[in-house]
């Protein structure tokens, strides 16, 4: 009896998790015209009808081009303030490490809307690249956080151990400083990577004629409820499971 | 590849603190000379000043004749085994030898080559394609001492490469070191606190206190007659007697020796092994037995003289003695060469 009680919270809390995802999933395989009980199908018209629309998939490989783009800056970046900042004695770096991570708990809509009043005081036209700087901006705090926490010693003694074997700068990053930080390095890009994916307000704020998934979604969501969207929504967690256990490959197993 | 080293008045300062005060010294080309001090002595500073680690405020670094005050340790003929290894824990132990040679541009088949060699040098040959978790300290320690040598370095600098490893294990890659030294013909310069270790490996041991050497020479030199009682304590225990020194010579509370230093207080060092109950040139006469204790080689005991009841002696006798607490025993001690230092 005791033994139960563990399992059925367990249950429970994964079927919390799980069941919106499950029956949006599970409904994108219907064989009408409305996303409600009962499941008449399976059919996979709906997944002829996204693919097929030009729209969306446009707005798909935009999505995709914004996360892998903007998450490949924000983590160089935070990658070049973090070495920086662990490596070098600077005045004032307690202050900077505090300005770098400050902007994680401001709202994704104060930072939209003041990313939006920059870029149009100096005439930048919205479009994909403004979504990227945007998401850059967001994830930068994140990427900087995960990989100034995972820099010690054990890398600064190899890099010194480098610098004694007669390496220059650039080889002590490259060859060592890179790839003993490879798995923190990773996980903040596929982490950046998802956040940009299913981001929303600041792509909406930042973009006007090319979108980004998201926010394509958002203006199908006007013209009420549809299988259609069920199978959206099915293609866009497909596609974070496959980050996710990407990242779980090549970082977490290789951590082992 | 080898070459001497020579320490010009270098002195170095952190702030207000003085880490090294004007130290001088002169390493012959392949000589193996260990740093011995306390925690805090300066000698990681002054090895650090010899890898191009630290720039010293004052003096000048010369290796083979050259200056090489203001290299930075790229550009020195030194490399470092360190205390943590700092080995690349992404690389296999080949990679990881031949890394100094791939920054010297040497194309992979020579670097694996001179890899492989140093692999075998230390006993790892079959293990090139591992990485370094998957090996224990002893043998990281060998990689780290592989790597360093790899690229033909003239001076070798160890930071405390034995720290880590438990005492058999160090006993026995003290002996190792000391061959592949041999073998090598480098000049290794060897940073410890343990003065067992600088015994067994040093053809010169260097006392380092405070940021002054306080003595150097053979290891036997500083045992039997180091140079300061800061020496004398550090290299092993010894029985500190209080003493005046006057006309006639020493004035211990056990009679006078000859000794020709300067007159006032002054304190006599013996070593537990030069105090006993055979012949000496010291009688210190009758002396209680507080407790004993067989150590294998010998039998350390506690005794207090009678004609300085306020004195705890250590002395070692002779494994087959093991007198009972209480038991009166007439000792002596040998003085030659007699170790004693004026006190201020």
């Amino acid at each position: 009896m005791s033994r139960a009680i563990p399992w059925a919270y367990l249950a429970l809390m994964f079927g919390f998790i799980y069941l919106p995802v499950g029956a949006l999933v599970l409904f994108s395989f219907q064989d009408g015209t409305l996303p409600v009980p009962p499941f008449e199908g399976p059919s996979l018209r709906w997944y002829a009808d996204v693919l097929g629309d030009e729209d969306l998939t446009a707005a798909l490989l935009n999505s995709l081009l914004v996360a892998v783009g903007s998450s490949a800056v924000a983590v160089t970046l935070g990658f070049l303030a973090a070495y920086g900042l662990a490596r070098f004695v600077l005045p004032g770096a307690a202050l900077l490490r505090a300005l770098l991570i400050a902007p994680m708990t401001v709202s994704y809509l104060i930072v939209g809307l003041g990313l939006l009043i920059v870029i149009q005081r100096i005439g930048l036209p919205l479009s994909l690249l403004t979504a990227g700087i945007g998401h850059a901006v967001i994830n930068l705090p994140l990427a900087f956080a995960i990989i100034y926490a995972s820099m010690g010693g054990q890398q600064q003694n190899a890099e010194r151990a480098a610098r004694d074997l007669g390496a220059g700068e650039i080889a002590v990053l490259r060859l060592v400083t890179v790839p003993m930080l490879a798995p923190a390095i990773l996980a903040a890009f596929f982490l950046s990577v998802t956040l940009s994916w299913d981001e929303f307000i600041v792509a909406f704020l930042l973009t006007r004629f090319d979108v980004t998934l998201p926010v394509e979604i958002w203006s199908m969501l006007r013209s009420g409820l549809s299988p259609r969207l069920n199978a959206i929504g099915s293609v866009v967690f497909l596609i974070s499971v496959a980050a996710v256990v990407l990242a779980e490959l090549l970082v977490f197993r290789r951590r082992r | 590849m080898t070459a001497p080293v020579t320490i010009e008045a270098v002195t170095h300062r952190f702030g207000d603190f003085t880490a090294l005060c004007d130290i001088r010294l002169d390493i012959a080309a392949g000589e193996y000379v260990t740093l011995l001090g306390p925690s805090g002595c300066g000698k990681t500073t002054l090895l650090s000043v010899l890898g191009g680690f630290v720039a010293p405020t004052e003096g000048r670094v010369l290796i083979g004749g050259a200056d090489v005050t203001r290299l930075p340790p790229a550009r020195r003929p030194t490399t470092t085994v360190f205390q943590d290894y700092a080995l690349f824990p992404h690389m296999s132990l080949l990679d990881n030898v031949g890394f100094g040679l791939r920054m010297a541009g040497q194309d992979r088949r020579r670097r694996d080559a001179t890899a492989r060699e140093m692999l075998e040098l230390v006993g790892l040959a079959h293990a090139a394609r591992k990485r370094p978790h998957e090996l224990s300290g002893g043998q990281r320690q060998r990689v780290a001492l592989a790597r360093a040598l790899a690229v033909g370095p003239d001076v070798l600098l160890l930071d405390e490469p034995l720290g880590a490893l438990d005492l058999a294990l160090r006993r026995a890659m003290q002996d190792e070191l000391k061959s592949i030294q041999r073998q090598v013909g480098t000049t290794f310069v060897h940073v410890t606190h343990d003065q067992e270790e600088a015994m067994a490996i040093a053809d010169r041991i260097v006392v380092m206190n405070a940021g002054r050497i306080e003595d150097e020479g053979t290891p036997a030199r500083i045992w039997r007659a180091p140079r300061t009682l800061f020496a004398a304590g550090f290299m092993g225990e010894t029985n500190r007697i209080p003493a005046r020194a006057g006309g006639a010579g020493l004035e211990t509370p056990f009679g006078t020796v000859p000794w020709d230093g300067p007159r006032g207080d002054a304190v006599l060092c013996l070593r537990p092994d030069a105090v006993g109950t055979g012949p000496g040139a010291l009688a210190i006469g009758p002396a209680r037995v507080r407790d004993a204790a067989f150590f294998g080689t010998h039998t350390r005991a506690h005794l207090v003289p009678e004609a300085a009841p306020d004195l705890v002696l250590v002395a070692h006798l002779a494994p087959t003695e093991l007198p009972e607490p209480g038991a009166v025993l007439t000792l002596s001690a040998a003085t030659d060469p007699l170790t004693a230092f004026p006190t201020e």
